[in-house]
């Protein structure tokens, strides 16, 4: 401790007093501990997938008859513009970033993230692009242009009202989020792993996340710079994207898609990872072919760099580039492909045992086969000219999305509520919610394939009553509806597991990995002792003694092991209790000097010199924060005394 | 890197890392790597948009590549000096440390001035942002790069007046490292813009 709490002559920052509570709202805003952060993260997405749910269920409303009345053209384009930016990036993003902090810690045996205050930032970052990018529907203009906002709807003479700078500014606040929390992952997981923990022999779900955050490093950077330019032509008059100044809105959809190709499988590989953690547990049997599953995410992420422009088959670039996508995107199906026959074969003579969380597993493996292989249809330029910009493609996306993501999401929830809440969530109303969700999506989605084969184009707001969709159309209404009721049990679920489920003990489900070797819910610094590895699924093997896969001679069956914390000279006493990082206030500032940037910027086309003026707060709020952070030790002496009544006076 | 690991005091059971490698180490060459692909990005943007402006002022008219090599040239001997204080730090040379950041810092200002003179004079020449593809693709690339060496600029500024303060002792070394790292990134990027923007001719 001696080297990182550096004595200093005085308190460099005395502006705000180290913040040191531990219960109530205060510890919550300052708090720099994984797992709550985790929890902020969940529970923010999970709002925001209520917000999205409801934005989808206007449109399904406006789209259950021909000729729908309930929203007009303007506000149906906002609908599905937030509700598409609102599931990508506030919902399905975040919710995995939830159970990256919650969950990865834990399985690599590590008492916190790499960069705790980091991660707090990245948290309140989040929140407040989350805010900003949703401001727009105070004033009537969310943004409108898409998720993918292909230019020149978002060029000046096409999009006059502030819905495009929402977005534009938004999504850099957001994208700033994704890559702080990126790189705390990617130190954290390369570096925190506990003695013995070889990369092999590190969890999927641990594979997945380092190979989700290596996508998010690379590939947030484009999406920074096209909506930098984006933001270039809409605040300082430059022609990037515009065609009458020379420029090529092709050029966006490029860069949108080096972008949102790989975004797609930031998406699902951290859903894949969860499914590879229930599966095994709930076959009691090793993850068939660990290896190859790490191997093929690998492969994926590698080649989602390779495939973007089958986006774009229908913009004309020629057969070489649509023979080479095409053969790319195809190449893409065989990793993932692989994953699904390791999955199929590791509960192949398996003792399955069908708790929620399993089918929630089992019910991401079809529902996702449904959605690629849509894919694979896609990716022969001839059949993609046929489908594209139809309901076939919204079928697509929501059977990979929903069906896929969403679905490994809710079984990750069920499988590690235990986990982080102590307490069992209930079966009965699990399985409902898992029924009502499979029916309501195959409802909803099913048909969409057919309505789109019809030639129903998606976004548009209505449709005349002669065109043969109606009935299916309907049905997907219905379908939503049945989505939202299963949402509303998983409510209902949660609350009352949360307060009447059953005690659950440290490792409910006979799990496999480290996190179920640790009271439920983790203390705050989870590990007593920083445990030693010496097999993939570690917890199984010292369960159970060395038989298996990888087996080890003579590991000790259930003995806690001595870990190499021990030969730094601390007491037992110092070890049950280790020092964790302090709360702190800055993270927050931080990041609500970012919102004031962005708020700021919106005002310069209008009223310039409020732009100044805010963004001059801001800038100030972000400064103040930045030197206040660097001068802030991770432990102050006293916070450390007063919190923990021991340590720093022990001479350590 | 191998400097790091070679730090002169024991390492406690907080620093211990899987890879032997400092926390920051790591997040300092990970950010790097991300930023790769920011300025590969904006760098592939200007070679799309090259050839393409409608209107002058046009490239040839106004790039003047000897004054910009002497800018470069001391870009260039300004990440010399942050060796030279890395290496005055790691031998436990405050003195020299704050000698050597003192003049990266001066070499990299050096070259921030040689860009506002060089911006100005494009403004003056009629080329603004808005004036053509040339303008904005060429003003919004060096423009990030300048904002990157400004950054470094206040980073080792504030690290000369933490030395002053005698706040950087010989087992601070590795945040001299992690700065000059970044530093010599900016510099190796500036001898890609320097080389595809001024220098090639297609």
């Amino acid at each position: 401790m001696a080297t990182l709490i550096r004595p200093m002559a005085q308190p460099v920052v005395t502006a705000l007093p180290r913040p040191h509570a531990e219960t109530g709202l205060w510890s919550w805003i300052t708090t720099v501990d994984h797992k709550r952060i985790g929890i902020l993260y969940g529970s923010t997405a999970f709002i925001l997938f209520i917000l999205g749910g409801i934005e989808a269920l206007i449109m399904r409303m406006q789209l259950a008859t021909p000729n729908g009345q309930v929203v007009d053209a303007d506000t149906f384009n906002q609908l599905f513009t937030m509700h598409g930016t609102t599931m990508i990036f506030l919902v399905v993003m975040p919710l995995s970033v939830a159970f990256f902090n919650y969950i990865v810690p834990l399985q690599i045996g590590a008492r916190d993230v790499a960069f705790p205050r980091l991660n707090a930032l990245s948290y309140w970052v989040f929140l407040f692009g989350a805010i900003f990018i949703n401001l727009g529907w105070i004033i009537g203009q969310a943004p409108d242009a898409g998720w993918f906002a292909y230019a020149n709807l978002t060029e000046r003479p096409y999009a006059l009202g502030l819905n495009t700078d929402f977005w534009v500014l938004g999504l850099q606040i957001l994208g700033v989020a994704s890559i702080l929390g990126s790189l705390n992952f990617f130190v954290t997981i390369v570096n925190l792993r506990a003695p013995g923990m070889r990369f092999m022999r590190m969890p999927v779900f641990v594979w997945m996340t380092l190979v989700t955050n290596v996508l998010m490093l690379l590939a947030f950077p484009v999406i920074t710079v096209a909506l930098t330019l984006l933001l270039f032509d809409r605040f300082f008059f430059t022609h990037f994207f515009v065609p009458s100044g020379g420029g090529d809105p092709q050029l966006w959809v490029h860069l949108f898609w080096i972008f949102g190709h790989p975004e797609v499988y930031i998406l699902i590989l951290p859903a894949m990872g969860m499914v590879s953690q229930i599966l095994p547990t709930f076959s009691r049997k090793p993850l068939f072919g660990h290896a190859f599953v790490v191997y093929s995410g690998i492969a994926i992420a590698f080649l989602s760099f390779g495939v973007w422009a089958h986006h774009m088959f229908a913009q004309g670039l020629g057969p070489t580039a649509d023979a080479a996508f095409s053969f790319s995107t195809m190449l893409i199906a065989v990793p993932t492909g692989v994953k699904i026959f390791n999955w199929i074969g590791t509960m192949h003579g398996g003792q399955l045992r069908f708790k929620t969380s399993m089918l929630f597993a089992i019910g991401f493996i079809a529902m996702f086969i449904i959605g690629g292989l849509s894919g694979v249809m896609h990716s022969s330029p001839p059949a993609d000219l046929q489908q594209n910009n139809t309901y076939f493609i919204v079928a697509h996306f929501h059977y990979v999305l929903f069906g896929g993501a969403l679905m490994g999401i809710f079984g990750g929830i069920y499988y590690w509520f235990p986990k982080a809440t102590g307490r069992m969530p209930n079966e009965g109303l699990g399985k409902l919610h898992f029924w009502l969700t499979m029916l309501g999506m195959n409802l909803t989605f099913f048909p969409m394939h057919w309505t789109g084969l019809d030639g129903m184009p998606r976004r548009i707001y209505t449709y005349p009553a002669n065109m043969g969709w109606d009935f299916w159309n309907m049905v997907d209404t219905v379908g939503a509806f049945t989505i939202a009721l299963s949402v509303l049990v998983f409510i209902y679920n949660m609350m009352r597991s949360l307060r009447h489920g059953e005690i659950a003990g440290n490792d409910p489900w006979d799990g496999r990995t480290l996190e179920w070797s640790i009271p439920s819910p983790p203390p705050h610094y989870n590990f007593a002792q920083i445990p030693v590895v010496t097999s993939l699924d570690d917890w199984w093997h010292k369960k159970y003694g060395g038989h298996g896969e990888a087996a080890t001679h003579g590991a000790p069956v259930h003995a806690p092991m001595a870990g190499a914390s021990e030969d730094d000279g601390h007491d037992g006493h110092a070890e049950a209790h280790p020092h964790m990082p302090d709360p702190s206030y800055w993270p927050i500032i931080m990041a609500a000097g970012m919102f004031f940037l962005a708020l700021g910027l919106l005002f310069l086309p209008t009223v310039p010199v409020g732009t100044y003026i805010i963004c001059a707060f801001g800038f100030a709020l972000f400064v103040t924060a930045m030197y206040g952070w660097c001068f802030e030790p991770v432990n102050s002496p006293t916070v450390a005394d007063a919190a923990a009544g021991h340590g720093m006076a022990g001479g350590h | 890197m191998a400097v790091s690991t070679a730090a002169p005091h024991a390492v406690t059971e907080e620093e211990r890392t899987s890879t032997g490698l400092n926390h920051r180490m790591v997040l300092m060459w990970t950010f790097l790597g991300s930023e790769c692909m920011f300025f590969a990005s904006l760098i592939a943007n200007f070679q799309v948009q090259r050839g393409r402006s409608l209107n002058g002022p046009y490239p040839d008219e106004l790039i003047n590549i000897p004054f910009t090599s002497v800018s470069t040239f001391s870009l260039l001997m300004s990440s010399l000096m942050m060796v030279l204080a890395l290496a005055a730090i790691q031998r436990g040379d405050v003195k020299g440390l704050r000698i050597w950041l003192l003049a990266t810092a001066f070499l990299g200002s050096l070259f921030l001035g040689g860009q506002v003179y060089e911006f100005t004079g494009f403004v003056q020449h009629g080329l603004k942002l808005s004036t053509n593809l040339f303008g904005a693709s060429f003003f919004v690339l060096t423009g990030f790069h300048g904002t990157h060496v400004t950054i470094g600029v206040i980073w080792l500024m504030s690290l000369y007046f933490a030395a002053k303060r005698g706040r950087i002792q010989q087992r601070d070394s590795l945040s001299v490292e992690l700065a000059g790292l970044y530093w010599h990134f900016v510099d190796i990027v500036w001898i890609a813009i320097f080389t595809i923007v001024y220098l090639l001719k297609v």
